[in-house]
């Protein structure tokens, strides 16, 4: 699959868009046509695809049924929420800015979305729920950084904190079990043989992926991270598309929501805890450029896949918690590394 | 038994929802009240040791971490039920918080104000042993409930949960079940709360030893965090792992909640489980009997109404009267049963809704 990470096709009929490509430019100099090539596509994301590759071969060597499909599909079901929310963080990061609410932000949604009365409306309202809170908590965030003027950082771990709280105070402290038949048979169902967990985690990448690389709301994403100022003077609104941009991030929780819900049967205060920080790393190790305006929605996805793959082959292994930490901070690093060497061989070849 | 937390309950849920301003109106229909009742706090019948009747009326200050988790929810509900069901107590509770700090500063609040006696469930025991001492010190009589203090001079009674009993009654299950089955070789799996937590380093080494007395041994052991999506992540990965288990005991059954959810989604069935604490989720799953979940061994939170009613009886200056002893005994462990579905009937009042 081909990425572009700048917004550099110009549909040179508009006007605008010849300006925002300027705005693009300013952040990242014109590469040569060849070196694009390698930059864009899957050369950028060797580094990640070769630590998934190395974990590969320590799963095939240490067990027996790290390649069953069986142990594949249930990396890929594992992966699927934490990588619905990374969708909406990588977004919002190549953005130039941070969310830091979006555990929280699914975990108040799954609340509302499985309360008493939520239920006994059925499904249909409990996914409008959910969705309704993820957009509504983007919203807020969105609003309180464009017009409130509060850094993102800020803004979001006060988001991140008052979700936790109304989610506690909602759920009384409780898990509340779904006992919706529809929503409790997400997880449970299969269609071909896949769970429709790893379906609904595709469709989200595949519409991402579409929005951030062709679209106008994707091209002026990458131009106002990577020079906000330079995109406003070129007639972009800022403002609108910052909140545009936290309620991607929020839309996403609330898919993620329902998905969790299905997944643990519950709706529950304690579910994405440090989701945030997971998503967060996966964004960067997937070369996301945390100063915004350069990375791409697949690296991150691979990201997603190097944390999930890694702690799929600790339970296998049976390791126990404090070395499986341990190894984790350094997988963190060898991947950081590699992938930073594979991108520096990439823009030199 | 008419549950009287629940119009308290709701009053302090329509307080919070006003709090939160434009999310009232939203909120307040999104309401949790059961529609059939049953949710309520389990609420352990008043001791019939130590005299029901009035005394002189004390003050009981009232103090535990925040929940985020059913099992400490329905520690702060017991207490208050248990409370309310004295006429001579008057109850004041501090506002729950996980941070070490403001524990101490809500506990040195409570001295302040005179309560007569102080029911503390510490955050961590030895972080605030120096405030029980302090409390003990101004003549304020100390129950220390569950997590344990560091010194004896910082509580009058103890009274918890037996972690390496859980442990031990899991084990002896799990034991007499496969012996029974003359399964040889057994594999057996344990599903831990929070490695780091002394209380889950007790559990297992309970369930290990009392294994160890039938000659088996604990197979693959991880550790999930006490939260169902802990249970569920683990779990997934764990069962691909092996695919051949004969038990497992998961230390936790709010975290079983996604354990089971994970035994479901990967359609399997060939061994039987265990939970540990004693939610009344898990106790309607072991009645019902229609999946793996066999039993349960409790860690009860109504420790938390015995402790309440203690309290008072050491404020009043009473002993339990079914004992020989003029006083309150300085410690208590509670047993921990093993609920199956031949007894669960008995256990389901005192189950708590996770």
């Amino acid at each position: 699959m081909s990425e572009r990470t700048t917004g550099q096709t110009a549909v040179p009929a508009a006007d605008e868009h010849a300006r925002v490509e300027k705005a693009a430019r300013e952040a990242e100099p014109a590469a040569s046509s060849w070196s694009r090539v390698l930059d864009s596509g899957a050369g950028r994301n060797l580094g990640l695809v070769a630590v998934l590759v190395l974990l590969a071969i320590v799963g095939v060597v240490t067990t027996d049924t790290f390649l069953t499909t069986a142990n594949l599909l249930t990396v890929l079901t594992q992966a699927s929420i934490i990588g619905v929310l990374t969708v909406g963080v990588t977004f919002v990061i190549i953005g130039g800015g941070i969310d830091l609410s979006v555990g929280k932000v699914m975990a108040l949604a799954s609340v509302w979305a499985t309360t008493v009365a939520t239920q006994s409306y059925g499904p249909v309202v409990m996914v409008l729920c959910a969705l309704a809170v993820g957009l509504g908590a983007g919203l807020v965030n969105g609003l309180l950084i464009a017009y409130g003027r509060i850094v993102p950082f800020i803004v979001t771990l006060a988001m991140l904190i008052s979700a936790q709280g109304l989610a506690e105070r909602i759920s009384g402290r409780r898990s509340q079990i779904v006992t919706d038949p529809v929503i409790a048979g997400i997880a449970n169902t299969r269609l071909l043989g896949i769970p429709l967990l790893v379906y609904i985690f595709a469709a989200v990448v595949g519409v991402g992926w579409v929005v951030l690389n062709r679209t106008t709301f994707g091209r002026r994403t990458f131009a106002i991270g990577g020079n906000p100022e330079a995109a406003r003077l070129a007639g972009l609104d800022v403002k609108r598309h910052t909140i545009g941009l936290y309620m991607v991030s929020g839309l996403c929780c609330g898919i993620a929501a329902i998905m969790i819900a299905s997944l643990t049967t519950t709706g529950s205060s304690t579910h994405g805890t440090l989701y945030e920080l997971d998503a967060i790393a996966a964004v960067i190790i997937g070369g996301t450029l945390l100063s915004g305006g350069r990375g791409t929605l697949i690296g991150s996805i691979l990201g997603v896949l190097v944390f999930t793959t890694i702690t799929n082959l600790f339970v296998l292994n049976n390791l126990a918690t404090e070395v499986q930490n341990i190894a984790k901070g350094a997988i963190i690093v060898v991947a950081v590394l590699i992938q930073a060497r594979a991108q520096r061989s990439s823009s030199t070849a | 038994m008419s549950d009287p937390t629940r119009g308290l309950h709701r009053r302090r849920f329509l307080t919070g929802a006003l709090g939160v301003g434009a999310g009232a109106a939203l909120t307040a229909c999104t309401s949790n009240e059961p529609a059939g009742g049953g949710g309520g706090p389990a609420v352990a019948p008043a001791p019939a040791a130590g005299g029901s009747e009035p005394g002189t009326p004390v003050t009981i200050g009232f103090s535990a971490p925040a929940a985020d988790h059913g099992w400490i929810a329905a520690i702060a509900q017991n207490a208050q039920a248990q409370a309310e069901q004295f006429p001579d107590v008057t109850f004041e509770a501090v506002n729950p918080t996980n941070d070490i700090a403001q524990q101490i500063a809500a506990v040195e609040t409570l001295i302040n104000r005179g309560v007569d006696a102080l029911v503390i469930l510490p955050n961590d025991g030895s972080q605030l042993t120096r405030v029980g001492r302090q409390a003990m010190d101004a003549g304020v009589a100390v129950i220390n409930l569950d997590r344990i203090f560091d010194s004896p001079l910082a509580y009058r009674t103890w009274i918890g949960g037996d972690n390496y009993g859980m442990g031990v009654s899991a084990g002896h299950y799990i034991g007499t079940r496969l012996r029974e089955a003359g399964v040889a070789n057994p594999i057996i799996a344990e599903i831990a709360g929070i490695d780091s937590l002394p209380l889950t380093q007790e559990r297992s080494r309970g369930f290990a030893e009392a294994l160890a007395t039938y000659g088996f041994a604990v197979g693959p052991r991880q550790a999930a965090d006490f939260t169902a999506q802990g249970g569920q992540e683990v779990t997934a990965n764990l069962l691909q792992a092996s695919p051949r288990l004969d038990a497992v005991w998961n230390h936790d059954d709010d975290q079983g909640i996604g354990v089971l959810a994970a035994i479901n989604q990967a359609g399997r069935n060939e061994f039987f489980m265990v939970g540990g604490a004693g939610s009344a989720n898990a106790m309607r799953e072991i009645q019902a009997d229609t999946g793996v979940l066999k039993a349960t061994v409790t860690y009860s939170p109504s420790m938390a109404s015995s402790a309440v009613a203690l309290a008072r009886l050491v404020a009043q200056g009473r002993g339990m009267s079914d004992l020989a002893e003029q006083e309150v005994p300085a410690s208590i462990t509670l047993a921990s049963a093993t609920i199956t579905k031949e007894n669960v009937a008995n256990y389901l009042p005192l189950g708590f809704e996770s």
